[in-house]
C-alpha cells in the first residue's frame, strides 16, 4: 500500500533509469537528507556530534569504499585500514609541504594518492582470488603499518611519530565547531556516495558485478578483468583514502599510526558484511550499527542494572558490551545473512502489499 | 517477529528513561571524570591505577566531605586503551556536574594526543602525570597540558645520569653502547630525540630497537641484542611488553641488572609474570616507590575497611595503585588551589587550570597530605608545566621493589632546547600563538 507504484508511469528513459524510480523512495531519501543537513544541526549536542554522528558519517564513507571492492567487485580486502592511513598521511604531507593549499583540497587530493597506492596493491588481484587475495591485501596493511612508523619523512621527522592536522578553515571561515565538522563530513560522504551510486549503476559497475558473479563468463562476454578489477581498487581506495583523511583531520586532529591498524580494517569489513554486501545503503547501516551499538550498550547497561538494584562496575559493563554486541552480530547474520540492507528491502516488499498480503 | 520487536522496543524505551533520570544532579558538586581501562590488553596495568584514582577520591569524600565542603562526583568510563573510545568517553563526561569536568587523565598516549586538540576549545586541563608529549611541559604553547612529575625526556636524561653514576662518571659513557627497546608507538618513540642528543654529547652509541605493539613477541629483538651486545638496555614498554622483555632477557641470559625500565615498565605486573627471571631488574620511579605512605591510615579507615574499594588486597600499596593515588591527589590539590582564589564552590575547567598552573606543593604540605617519601616538592609555573624533574631508581629483588638510588634531577641544559624547538614546531603547525608568560599573573 505504502510502496505501491501503481499510477507512476515512466514516460522517458531518463525516468526509467532514475536512481530512485519510485516516488516514495525519492521523497524518503530527500526527507532524510533534509533531516541530516538541516534538522540535526538544530537538535544535536556536541556529544552526539563528536561521539556518534561524525565517526558514523566518516566510517560510512569508508565502508562504501570497501563495499565497492568487496560487495560489487567481489575482491576481498583486509587492507582498508592502511588505505585510510595513506589518505590521512597524504593529506597531512600535502598540508605541511604545500602550505598554500586549503585543508579540504588536501583531503580531496589525498584520495588520489590513496587510489594510486590502491592500484599498486590491486595488481595481485589479477592473478589470485578469494582467501589468497585477502592475504595479499593483508600485506598492504602490514606495509602501511610499517611505512607510517618507520619512514620518518611521512611523519615529517617528528620525534614521536605522531602528527597534527592543520586547523580547518575555508576562506577565513573557521570550521572547527562540531556542527561545521559534521556538515563537512556529511557533505563529502553524500557527494561521494552519490557519485559511487552512479558508477555502480553504469557500465563500470556492471563490469564489476560481472567479474564478481563469474569472472570467466565475464571475460568471455568481453569484460576486461584487468580494467574492471583495477578500477574497482582505484575507486575503492579513493573513497577510503578520503575517509581516512577526514578521520584524521576532522575527527582526531592528532593521531598516531595505531589509528589505522588492522583493527580498523576488520571494523570496516564487519560494517560491510553486517550492512550488506553490494549495497550503498547497507554500508551506511553497517556503520551505524558498529559505531552506535557499543556506545548505546555501554551507556544503557549501568542504569538498566541500577533499575534492578544491581550496581555494575565499569569492567563488567565493558565485558557485557562485548558479549551482547557479539551476540547481536551473530543474531543479525543468522536472521539475514545478506545484511541489514536486505532486511530493509524485505520490509519494503512487505510494505508494498500491506495491509492486504496475499 | 512482533513479540521480538516489542521486547526490543520496550528495552530501548526503559533504558532511555533510566538514562534521563540518572542525569538529574545536585548543585554543590565538583565533577572528576575517570578514563580507565579495566579490560583489554593493557588491563593488568590499568586496573591498579584506576583503583588508586577512585579510592583517593572516595577517601576525600568520606573523610572531609569533599574539597572544602564541595563533594566530588566521580564517574568512570571504560576506554579499553582505544583512542576513539577515549574520545567518546571524553565527550560523554566533559559536560557532567554543575561546572563540567575538572580535568582529564587518560593514561594513554594516543588518547592524550587526541584530547590535546580538544581541551583548549572545551577549556578543560589535561593532567598527564609522567606521560604524553614531552614538549607539552612548555606552558606557553601547551596552555592546557600538565605533564606533572616528569616527562619522557626527563626520564631519558635521568636514566643516562644513573648509568653514568653506576659506571663512575659521564666520561665512562664514551664508546659504550646503550640500547633502547621500545614500544613501537609515539609513546615508545618519545625518548629517542633526547637519547640521540645525549649520545652526541657524551659519546655513547645509541641503538634503538622497536618492538611492534602489543609486544608479546620479542624473539628477534633479543637476538639482535645478543648479537650487538649493548652495555645497557633501556626498556620503554607498557603492559604485556614489559614482562615479555624481562622473560626474554632471562631466556637469552642478558644480565637483568643491566636493564633499566622507564616508570611505566617498573611495576609489579611487569615483573611478577617473569618469575625468578625478573630478579635484579631495575626501573626508574615516577618519584614514588611501592609501599604504604602515611596516607594509607585514612585510606584503610574510610575506604578499604568499608569495602568501598574495588582493589584486590595485593594491589594495595603496589606501584601503580600508588600512582593512581598521586594522580587524584595532584588533581584535588589543584582544585583546592583554585578554590583559594575563586572561592569554595564548584570550579570550572578554566579555574582548575589556573589551580594547576599555581600548584605549589612544599615538603610540609606533602607531609600534611600523608605523601611523605612518595614525591618531592613540586612547583608548577606558567612556563614550566612539569613542576619537578625528579626521579629515582628501584630494583626488583624477586619479591618486592627496593629503592636503590638517591634523587636525580633532569638536566635542563639538554632537555630545554629540545622542548623549545618541538613546541615551536607544534605551534607553527597548529597556528597557535604562544602566550607570553612574563605577562601572566
Amino acid at each position: 500500500m505504502i510502496y505501491r507504484e501503481a499510477g507512476q508511469y515512466k514516460a522517458s528513459y531518463q525516468a526509467d533509469q532514475a536512481i530512485f524510480p519510485i516516488a516514495q523512495d525519492r521523497f524518503v531519501m530527500l526527507a532524510l537528507l533534509a533531516i541530516a543537513f538541516f534538522v540535526v544541526p538544530l537538535v544535536a549536542t556536541e556529544y552526539v556530534y563528536r561521539a556518534v554522528l561524525i565517526p558514523t558519517v566518516i566510517l560510512a564513507l569508508a565502508a562504501i569504499g570497501l563495499n565497492v571492492l568487496m560487495g560489487y567487485c567481489g575482491q576481498v580486502s583486509l587492507g582498508s585500514g592502511a588505505f585510510m592511513g595513506v589518505g590521512a598521511y597524504a593529506a597531512y604531507n600535502l598540508a605541511i609541504r604545500l602550505p598554500f593549499l586549503n585543508p579540504f583540497v588536501c583531503i580531496l587530493l589525498s584520495g588520489f594518492v590513496a587510489a594510486a597506492v590502491g592500484l599498486v596493491f590491486g595488481i595481485p588481484s589479477l592473478r589470485i582470488k578469494g582467501f589468497y587475495l585477502a592475504v595479499a591485501t593483508l600485506a598492504a596493511q602490514f606495509f602501511g603499518d610499517w611505512a607510517f612508523l618507520r619512514v620518518k619523512w611521512i611523519t615529517d621527522y617528528t620525534p614521536s611519530g605522531s602528527v597534527n592536522a592543520p586547523p580547518l578553515q575555508i576562506l577565513g571561515w573557521d570550521l572547527s565547531s562540531p556542527t561545521a565538522n559534521y556538515l563537512v563530513s556529511l557533505a563529502f560522504a553524500v557527494m561521494l556516495a552519490l557519485g559511487v551510486k552512479n558508477i555502480v549503476r553504469g557500465h563500470i559497475g556492471r563490469q564489476w558485478m560481472a567479474i564478481r558473479d563469474m569472472d570467466i563468463a565475464a571475460e568471455i562476454i568481453g569484460v576486461r578483468p584487468m580494467y574492471a578489477k583495477l578500477t574497482a581498487f582505484a575507486v575503492s581506495s579513493f573513497l577510503i583514502g578520503v575517509a581516512g583523511a577526514l578521520w584524521a583531520f576532522v575527527y582526531l586532529g592528532s593521531w598516531e599510526p595505531a589509528a589505522f591498524d588492522i583493527n580498523r580494517s576488520f571494523q570496516l569489513m564487519f560494517m560491510v558484511i553486517i550492512g550488506g554486501l553490494g549495497s550503498i545503503l547497507g554500508s551506511v547501516l553497517g556503520a551505524i550499527f558498529i559505531v552506535v551499538m557499543p556506545i548505546f550498550l555501554n551507556q544503557a547497561l549501568p542504569p538498566l542494572g541500577a533499575a534492578f538494584g544491581w550496581r555494575i562496575s565499569t569492567a563488567t559493563v565493558s565485558h557485557f558490551e562485548a558479549m551482547i554486541f557479539g551476540a547481536l552480530i551473530v543474531f543479525f547474520l543468522v536472521v539475514e545473512p545478506h545484511g541489514l540492507a536486505r532486511l530493509w528491502s524485505i520490509a519494503k516488499e512487505k510494505l508494498r502489499l500491506w495491509p492486504f498480503p496475499h | 517477529m512482533g513479540l521480538r520487536k516489542a521486547v526490543l522496543l520496550g528495552a530501548a524505551v526503559v533504558s532511555a528513561g533510566v538514562i534521563a533520570a540518572a542525569t538529574a544532579q545536585a548543585q554543590n558538586e565538583q565533577f572528576i571524570p575517570g578514563l580507565v581501562y579495566r579490560t583489554g590488553a593493557y588491563a593488568p596495568n590499568g586496573i591498579p591505577f584506576a583503583d588508586g584514582v577512585a579510592d583517593y577520591i572516595n577517601m576525600i569524600n568520606a573523610r572531609d566531605g569533599g574539597i572544602n565542603g564541595v563533594k566530588i562526583l566521580f564517574e568512570e568510563c571504560e576506554t579499553g586503551y582505544a583512542t576513539d573510545r577515549g574520545v567518546e568517553c571524553y565527550e560523554r563526561l566533559k559536560g557532567k556536574g554543575p561546572t563540567g569536568a575538572s580535568y582529564f587523565s587518560p593514561l594513554s598516549t594516543g588518547i592524550t594526543f587526541a584530547l590535546t586538540e580538544k581541551a583548549p576549545g572545551d577549556k578543560i586541563p589535561l593532567l598527564t602525570m609522567g606521560y604524553g608529549r614531552a614538549d607539552s611541559r612548555d606552558g606557553e604553547v601547551f596552555t592546557w597540558n600538565f605533564p606533572l612529575l616528569g616527562t619522557y625526556w626527563t626520564a631519558a636524561n635521568v636514566a643516562i645520569q644513573f648509568i653514568a653514576k653506576e659506571w663512575g662518571g659521564f666520561d665512562k659513557l664514551k664508546g659504550k653502547k646503550i640500547a633502547l627497546l621500545y614500544h613501537d608507538s609515539p609513546y615508545g618513540k618519545e625518548p629517542i630525540a633526547a637519547l640521540e642528543a645525549m649520545s652526541k654529547k657524551y659519546g655513547f652509541e645509541f641503538l634503538p630497537i622497536p618492538v611492534p605493539a602489543p609486544g608479546s613477541e620479542q624473539k628477534s629483538q633479543w637476538l639482535q641484542i645478543r648479537q650487538q651486545r649493548p652495555d645497557y638496555v633501556l626498556l620503554w614498554g607498557w603492559g604485556v611488553m614489559n614482562s615479555a622483555a624481562v622473560t626474554e632477557a632471562g631466556n637469552v641470559n642478558y644480565p637483568r641488572d643491566k636493564m633499566l625500565g622507564v616508570w611505566w615498565s617498573g611495576a609489579e605486573p611487569d615483573v611478577i609474570p617473569a618469575g625468578d627471571k625478573a630478579a635484579g631488574y631495575k626501573a626508574l620511579m615516577l618519584q614514588h616507590p611501592a609501599g604504604k605512605a602515611p596516607v594509607y591510615a585514612d585510606l584503610e579507615k574510610y575506604v578499604i575497611s568499608q569495602s568501598k574499594s574495588l582493589a584486590k588486597p595485593e594491589e594495595i600499596g603496589s606501584v601503580l595503585y600508588n600512582r593512581g593515588l598521586i594522580n587524584s591527589m595532584l588533581g584535588t590539590e589543584a582544585i583546592r588551589t583554585a578554590m583559594a582564589k575563586f572561592g569554595n564552590k564548584p570550579m570550572t575547567g578554566e579555574q582548575v587550570r589556573w589551580g594547576f598552573e599555581h600548584l605549589n606543593l612544599t615538603a610540609d604540605r606533602i607531609k600534611q597530605l600523608g605523601f611523605e617519601g612518595m614525591i618531592g616538592p613540586l612547583k608548577v609555573t606558567c612556563a614550566d608545566h612539569e613542576g619537578a624533574r625528579l626521579s629515582r631508581v628501584h630494583q626488583w629483588d624477586g619479591k618486592k621493589w627496593n629503592v636503590i638510588s638517591d634523587w636525580f634531577t633532569g638536566d635542563d641544559t639538554i632537555i630545554e632546547p629540545l622542548v623549545k624547538s618541538t613546541a615551536e614546531k607544534y605551534a607553527a603547525e597548529k597556528k597557535i600563538t604562544a602566550r607570553d608568560c612574563s605577562k601572566e599573573s
